[in-house]
C-alpha cells in the first residue's frame, strides 16, 4: 500500500500522466456543467413559449444570447484544459 | 446494498493505484513513445498519420498557403511574403530589414540568409535567427504576411466592395425602395440598430457607436463564413486566431474606456458601498477593475474558442478517415469516408449558425458595455 502511494506521488511530481488525467476530467466536468446549464435555459424557454406563443420571437433571441454566454464560460474552461495537455 | 457499493469503491481505488504501478514499471516516457513512432514510420517508407499534428497544422497560422500535397515530398502551396526586422544585424552583414517570399524556405527544410523555420519546442513553426554555431538566438521582429493576414486582407477587400457599393447605392436612391445588395444588407443593419444598439445604449447616444458596431459585426460574420469555405482563396481561420480576437476585444475596451462618463468611473473607483470596503484595502475598486479587464477578455476567448472548436471538430472527422486507413488498410478508409464527410457537413452547417450567433453576441455585448459606459444616472 505504501509503495502504491509512493508511486502515485512520484508520478504526480513527475507530472507525466496525472496532469493529463486531470485535464481530461476537467473537460468532462465542463461538458456536464454546460449541458445542465443550457438545458435549464432551454427548458424554461420551452415553457415560456408554451404559455405565450406570440412572444416566441423575443424568447428565442434571449435563449440564444444566454446560451452563447454560458458556452463562453464553457469554452474558457476547455481552453484551460487543452493548455494543460499541450503545454 | 451497502456492502456491494463498498466493494465497488474498493475495487475502483485499487485499480487506480494498480494501473499507476503498471505505468511505472514500463519506464517509458510519453516522449519516447512518440519519437519511436515517428522513426518507425520513416524506416517503413510510409509516413504514419499523426492526427494531432495534422489537426493543429490545419487550424493554425503558416508562412505559406498550403493547398495540397501527395506522397511525402510533393507539396503545392502559394508562397507568401516574409518580412523580418532582425535584432542581430551582425549575423547578416549589417542588414536589418529583410523581405523575401516564403518559398525560399522550401517548406521549412532549408535555412535562408540566417533565418530558418524552427523545429524546437519553444519556437515551433516560427522563424528564428541562428548564429554560426547553429544555436537559435530568438525571433526577429516578424511582420510577415502569413496565411491569416492574407485571408484577413482578402476578406477586407470583399467587405469594402460590398458595403461601400451598397452605401453608395443607398445614397443615390434615397426615397426609393431598396433593391439588390442594398436590399440584402438593410434588414441586417436595421436589426443591429433597433435590436442591439438602441436598447443597449439608448435613443440619444447610439449613433456615435453605430459605425463600430456595424464594422465589428460584418467583419466577424464575414471572416467566420470565409473560414468555413474549404477551397482557396478562402478557408483560412482568421477569427480562430487569438491575436485577431484580442485586437477586436481591445477595440471594445478602448472605446468603452474613452467614452466612460463620470458616473461610470465613479462606479468603479468609488462605488456606493460601505466605507470599509474601500478604505484600508480598496476591495471593491479592485474587483470592479478586474471586471473591466475580464469582460473584453471573455469576449476574446468566446469568439476564439467557438471558431477554433468548430474547425478542429471538422479536422478531427476528416482525419478519422486517415486514422482508419492507417490502422486497418485503405479499404477501411474508403468505407468510413461517407460517414466522415456526412458528419463534417453537419458540423459545418452548425458552424454557420454558430458564426451568426458569435458575431451577434460579440456586437450585443460590445453595445451593452458601451451602454454601461455612457449610462446616465437617473
Amino acid at each position: 500500500m505504501l509503495s502504491a502511494i509512493l508511486t502515485v506521488l512520484l508520478q504526480a511530481v513527475a507530472g507525466a500522466t496525472v496532469g493529463k488525467l486531470g485535464a481530461a476530467l476537467g473537460a468532462g466536468l465542463v461538458a456536464i456543467g454546460t449541458g445542465m446549464g443550457i438545458g435549464k435555459i432551454g427548458a424554461s424557454a420551452m415553457e415560456a413559449i408554451a404559455r405565450q406563443p406570440e412572444a416566441s420571437g423575443d424568447i428565442r433571441s434571449n435563449l440564444i444570447v444566454s446560451a452563447a454566454l454560458i458556452e463562453g464560460v464553457a469554452f474558457f474552461a476547455v481552453i484551460t484544459c487543452v493548455l494543460v495537455i499541450l503545454v | 446494498m451497502l456492502k456491494l457499493s463498498k466493494g465497488i469503491i474498493t475495487i475502483l481505488v485499487l485499480l487506480l493505484f494498480g494501473l499507476n504501478q503498471l505505468n511505472a514499471q514500463h519506464g517509458h516516457n510519453n516522449a519516447d513513445v512518440n519519437e519511436s513512432e515517428n522513426h518507425s514510420a520513416d524506416s517503413h517508407g510510409i509516413r504514419e498519420f499523426n492526427a494531432g499534428e495534422y489537426i493543429v497544422e490545419h487550424v493554425s497560422d503558416a508562412y505559406d498557403w498550403h493547398l495540397t500535397s501527395w506522397g511525402r515530398d510533393h507539396h503545392i502551396s502559394i508562397p507568401l511574403p516574409v518580412i523580418l526586422y532582425s535584432k542581430h544585424p551582425e549575423l547578416h552583414g549589417g542588414k536589418r530589414f529583410f523581405v523575401f517570399m516564403s518559398s525560399k524556405f522550401h517548406h521549412a527544410h532549408d535555412p535562408y540568409k540566417g533565418f530558418l523555420i524552427s523545429d524546437s519546442e519553444e519556437f515551433d513553426g516560427k522563424i528564428v535567427e541562428f548564429d554560426s554555431h547553429g544555436n537559435e538566438l530568438g525571433r526577429p521582429i516578424d511582420l510577415s504576411i502569413t496565411k491569416t493576414i492574407a485571408e484577413a486582407i482578402i476578406s477586407l477587400i470583399i467587405l469594402i466592395i460590398i458595403l461601400v457599393s451598397a452605401a453608395r447605392k443607398a445614397k443615390r436612391s434615397t426615397g426609393k425602395a431598396p433593391t439588390g445588395l442594398q436590399n440584402f444588407l438593410e434588414p441586417i443593419i436595421i436589426f443591429i440598430r433597433d435590436e442591439v444598439a438602441k436598447p443597449a445604449i439608448g435613443e440619444t447616444k447610439y449613433k456615435k457607436f453605430m459605425p463600430y458596431l456595424l464594422s465589428v459585426f460584418f467583419f466577424i460574420l464575414l471572416n467566420n463564413f470565409i473560414g468555413l469555405i474549404p477551397f482557396p482563396p478562402f478557408g483560412a481561420n482568421v477569427t480562430g486566431n487569438i491575436a485577431v480576437t484580442m485586437v477586436l476585444a481591445l477595440f471594445t475596451l478602448g472605446i468603452t474606456t474613452i467614452n466612460g462618463n463620470k458616473h461610470y468611473w465613479k462606479e468603479i473607483y468609488n462605488p456606493d458601498v460601505p466605507w470599509w470596503l474601500k478604505f484600508p484595502i480598496p476591495l471593491m475598486p479592485i474587483i470592479e477593475l478586474s471586471g473591466v479587464i475580464t469582460k473584453p477578455f471573455v469576449l476574446m476567448v468566446r469568439l476564439f474558442a467557438n471558431m477554433l472548436a468548430g474547425h478542429m471538430v471538422v479536422s478531427v472527422f476528416i482525419s478519422l478517415i486517415f486514422i482508419f486507413a492507417s490502422l486497418m488498410g485503405p479499404v477501411a478508409g474508403f468505407a468510413i469516408s461517407p460517414v466522415s464527410i456526412a458528419f463534417s457537413v453537419f458540423i459545418l452547417l452548425l458552424d454557420v449558425l454558430v458564426s451568426f450567433i458569435q458575431a451577434y453576441v460579440f456586437t450585443l455585448l460590445s453595445a451593452i458595455y458601451f451602454g454601461m459606459a455612457t449610462a446616465e444616472h437617473d
